[in-house]
């Protein structure tokens, strides 16, 4: 029943939200504060309750895979079920969306003037839905909760959003977003019907749950369809490089808190979708697809990269860079070996952190400063207290400087998937080069260089301070001692690497087929 | 045959709309007055909706001219509930009509009357009956407020257009009566079976044509934004249901019963033009900026998607047809609620341009958040009944391998957001200095208010938990004779 609370909890406190608004302005920040604390500190009190170490290699029956499930009958017709589950994978995402919505909320504090309840009752959905989409391993159940999620984020971005540079509105970002992600959507819904007609046809009965569907004996050709429409569905979200014509458009358009959200947590329920659907379901035609993946990764790295390098508006650099480094993700995953694995969750956490806390900082920019644009801005060093400070150690995360986790993510993925692929690992490698100049550009065009003016700005006032506090410490601790985290989702890593592999074994010694 | 008690029984939906449309004609001729006929109206669609409980134990039971089977009574349901709230809804926006207010009811019952028979008619005679029942009164009600032009343009289009339709629909039925000699399905079925032969073809291809008008399908839409915009609220929301309703029962049964429209080439245009239908009413959509006009081409991609289920025709699709009614149903009746109730009352041409509703939701967030509803239901958004259908015509595309169609279906779908999300943004951005149209203060608690409430909870309700729906839907189609 705690599965059904952590969705439920951000559901119920958004309708108090949008119902506390007649009570004044703080009321709903409050609630919203509340209810996200709640959920963090659920999740947390199931880490610490829960077991998460190294599996013990012998036991892997499916049973022990869940450390936790609810399911209940939903749609009985087509064998549909409320079906949650949580694993080490989960536990750490829902984690990670707890805090940065507290975050959200908090960095929203003084942004948000104008109906400040129906705002936090969209954040929370949003949050509530992306907790969902974490838990639920009922394809249906997931694809429901996946799209939902685009709704409340439509209307974030609609409402609350900047309209900003040359003409483009932020309706028209938002309607943007939300066409490319429900058509690739609709996509992913053919393949699952796709999925459990053959099922029905193998069994004579429907059912939507993941591990009735892993078992689906497929021939290789229509394997590699229904394989194309998981894939580009969150190939759209995550984004890969010619499918992400909305990304750019919707952060540079959204408020703060929606820029957090969808850079921290949006983009990782793709990589997500990836690492719990898309490889194991299919794992030999993910097998054949990796090259592709891979290669559509390198072009994610350097696109990213050198676009980010010649914008202007801050946030909009900031969403080129997360196109980069989503580049790296892609790549871990489709390389398949546990480190590479290990590190693909790793870099998803501390993209998140150092994202997050990047767009935060230019929400505070923007709000001293009123305009996000960087010709605008320079010199900055001595004029804002601690902010500079904060963004040098954010940008030196978000290059990957050894100490922060970043760094370890991407070595880690860099490092697992040299085995596999020496050769997009090799070039890879030349898109650190390209992040270290986006990320000093940023600083030194913002931060250094010749003043506009004297006057010195507002510094960090205390909520600013130590959210942007909490935000680095993470970074630091997760840099330092990145075990904390690899404990808790290596079995559910190992599992997805050893279907991987034993397709791989499947493809390459077909007769003997050992995993 | 001898008629006995049992079919009298079973006719009793029809028998007592009939009646109450002679109660209420008596009564507009006695005395005329607004709330009593709408009362009345109410009272008697609600004793045929709730006879049908009595009508499940006699049925299924078949009469030379009418069945009533499971989807007969399942149309009866849908229509009687969509005549209710267009009564309901009706009372509220003719309240301060200036001329006679009061034949607005008898239309409605007429035309409802007209829809049981329709899709209960096992004969072509009943079926021409019943289609011409349902478009006549439809002429007078989309005409009604006849001092607005475009009112009375939307009477006489429809009325024109429709004879047209009902002429290619009547030169069909001759050609399936002059190749095989007979008028009722059965027997028309039987008379196929060997082979529907050059006439055969040709006359199931003319009815194609001639229902294809009323249920809007492309290339025979032309009529629809111009009637849709122009007749009267609660008009326009009885086209769009319930007399669609019943037009696609009888086609479904047509299709399901006589082999001739089973003909492997009458299955591709019907195909073609269900990918065709989808596709145009969804780009044509993209521009209005009328929300009855867009509700209209709206209407006309939604039955391209229910035009999958014909045209696979078997395995999941009498379930998936059902489903979707339902849904689309409820939701369109939710749409046109809010618009109805916008213009209500009546003062002139409705409040339909987009203009009328920006900003809405910080004046009437309950009434915004019926039309939000609405819209993601239509454009097929989890959590609203529309989901769910857009999942059963999927489902029903894939299990059939009809990729095109699913193709389209996606496409349509991802063009058809855009224009839903335009109509939602604009209820949510800052409100303009002028005037707009506004429902009246106490709306939530009048009986069209209540109504169009308890339309949006069922579309959530049916989203979230659609099993008590599937297991009715499966119920009825278990009941066939």
């Amino acid at each position: 029943m705690t599965l059904v609370w952590l969705i439920l909890i951000p559901f119920i406190g958004g309708l108090l939200c949008w119902k506390a608004e007649r009570l004044g302005e703080m009321a709903p920040r409050w609630i919203a504060l509340g209810t996200m604390g709640l959920v963090l500190l659920i999740t947390l009190g199931l880490w610490f309750q829960g077991e998460y170490h190294l599996p013990d290699p012998t036991a892997s029956s499916e049973a022990a895979r869940w450390s936790m499930e609810w399911r209940a009958a939903w749609i009985p017709r087509f064998g549909i079920e409320v079906h949650l589950a949580l694993d080490g994978l989960s536990l750490v995402l829902i984690a990670l969306t707890g805090f940065l919505g507290v975050l959200a909320v908090l960095c929203s504090w003084n942004e948000i003037v104008r109906r400040v309840g129906f705002f936090h009752l969209n954040l929370l959905w949003i949050l509530g839905g992306v907790v969902g989409v974490f838990l639920a391993i009922d394809l249906f159940l997931f694809f429901f909760f996946w799209e939902m999620m685009l709704v409340p984020m439509y209307f974030l971005i609609a409402l609350w959003g900047h309209s900003g540079s040359e003409g483009k509105t932020r309706i028209t970002a938002a309607t943007k977003f939300f066409i490319y992600t429900q058509a690739s959507g609709l996509l992913m819904l053919v393949a699952i019907l796709g999925l459990v007609f053959v099922h029905h046809a193998n069994t004579g009965e429907y059912s939507f749950s993941y591990d009735d569907l892993r078992n689906t004996p497929l021939s290789d050709g229509l394997a590699m369809w229904l394989m194309l429409g998981f894939f580009i569905a969150f190939a759209v979200k995550l984004p890969v490089v010619p499918l992400h014509g909305w990304l750019p458009d919707a952060h540079a358009q959204a408020p703060t808190a929606g820029s957090v959200d969808l850079a921290g947590i949006l983009l990782k329920t793709a990589a997500y979708g990836m690492l719990r659907f898309a490889l194991p379901l299919f794992p030999e035609a993910s097998q054949a697809f990796a090259p592709v993946a891979m290669a559509l990764g390198l072009i994610g790295i350097f696109y990213g990269a050198v676009l980010a390098c010649g914008q202007h508006d801050v946030k909009r650099l900031i969403a080129y860079t997360s196109i980069s480094h989503m580049g790296f993700v892609l790549i871990g995953i489709y390389a398949g070996t546990e480190l590479a694995l290990q590190g693909v969750v790793m870099l998803m956490v501390a993209h998140a952190f150092s994202a997050a806390g990047l767009f935060i900082l230019s929400g505070q920019l923007y709000e001293r400063l009123h305009t996000r644009d960087m010709r605008e801005m320079g010199g900055l060093w001595g004029r804002l207290g601690s902010l500079p400070g904060f963004s040098l150690c954010f940008v030196a995360a978000s290059l990957g400087m050894p100490g922060t986790a970043n760094f370890v993510g991407e070595f880690m993925v860099l490092f697992g998937s040299f085995a596999v692929a020496p050769w997009v690992v090799a070039t890879a490698s030349a898109g650190l080069v390209l992040a270290a100049i986006y990320s000093l550009l940023l600083m030194q065009r913002v931060h250094f260089g010749p003043t506009q003016n004297d006057t010195p700005l507002a510094g960090l006032d205390r909520r600013e301070f130590f959210m942007m506090l909490g935000l680095l410490a993470l970074v630091l601790l997760f840099g330092l001692y990145p075990q904390l985290l690899l404990n808790t989702t290596d079995a559910a890593m190992l599992e997805v690497q050893r279907l991987f592999s034993a397709a791989d074994t499947l493809i390459t010694t077909l007769p003997t087929g050992v995993a | 045959m001898t008629l006995t008690l049992t079919h009298l029984v079973a006719l009793l939906p029809l028998i007592l709309v009939c009646v109450t449309a002679i109660v209420v004609m008596l009564g507009i001729a006695w005395r005329r007055h607004h709330s009593g006929t709408a009362f009345a109206t109410v009272v008697g669609l609600n004793l045929a909706l709730f006879s049908l409980l009595i009508v499940w134990q006699v049925a299924p039971l078949e009469t030379p001219l009418l069945a009533v089977d499971g989807l007969a009574m399942f149309a009866a349901v849908l229509i009687l509930v969509s005549s209710l709230a267009c009564a309901t809804l009706a009372h509220a926006y003719l309240e301060h009509y200036q001329g006679p207010r009061e034949e607005f009811y008898l239309l409605l019952l007429c035309a409802a009357a007209g829809g049981l028979v329709l899709s209960a008619s096992q004969h072509l005679a009943t079926l021409f009956f019943g289609l011409e029942l349902l478009s006549m009164p439809l002429y007078g009600m989309l005409a009604y407020t006849f001092h607005e032009r475009r009112s009375l343009e939307a009477g006489i289009k429809y009325l024109v257009l429709s004879a047209g339709g009902t002429a290619f629909l009547l030169f069909g039925m001759a050609l399936l009566y002059a190749q095989t000699g007979r008028l009722d399905l059965a027997g028309l079925s039987a008379g196929l079976v060997q082979g529907a032969g050059a006439w055969g073809v040709a006359g199931a291809g003319l009815m194609l044509v001639g229902l294809g008008f009323k249920l809007s399908v492309v290339p025979f839409h032309l009529w629809t934004p111009d009637v849709y915009e122009g007749g009267p609220g609660p008009a326009a929301m009885f086209l769009a249901s319930a007399s669609k309703v019943a037009v696609f029962v009888v086609l479904l049964r047509l299709v399901l019963s006589a082999p001739a429209f089973q003909d492997a080439w009458l299955h591709d245009v019907l195909a073609a033009l269900a990918l065709l239908t989808m596709l145009v009413g969804n780009l044509l959509a993209l521009t209005q900026s009328n929300l009855k006009r867009l509700l209209g081409y709206s209407s006309i991609a939604h039955f391209g998607y229910l035009l999958v289920a014909l045209v696979v025709s078997d395995g999941l699709a009498a379930e998936t047809g059902a489903v979707y009614l339902i849904t689309y149903l409820i939701t369109t009746l939710g749409a046109f609620g809010v618009v109805t109730l916008l213009s209500s009352p009546y003062g002139g041409s409705d409040a339909a341009g987009l203009h009328h509703y920006r900003g809405l939701f910080w004046r009437r967030p309950y009434l915004t958040a019926v039309l939000t509803v609405t819209m993601l239901s239509l454009a097929g958004i989890p959590f609203t009944a529309g989901f769910i259908g857009k999942f059963y015509i999927i489902a029903l595309g894939v299990e059939a391998g009809r990729w095109w169609l699913v193709g389209g279906i996606v496409v349509g779908s991802a063009i058809g957001l855009y224009y839903y999300l335009r109509v939602m943004v604009t209820l949510y951005l800052v409100e303009p200095g002028m005037q707009s149209r506004d429902a009246p203060h106490d709306w939530g608690i009048r009986a069209g208010g209540v109504v169009v409430l308890g339309l949006a909870l069922l579309v959530v309700l049916l989203g979230i938990y659609p099993a008590p729906m599937i297991d009715w839907v499966r119920a009825m189609g278990t009941l066939t004779s």
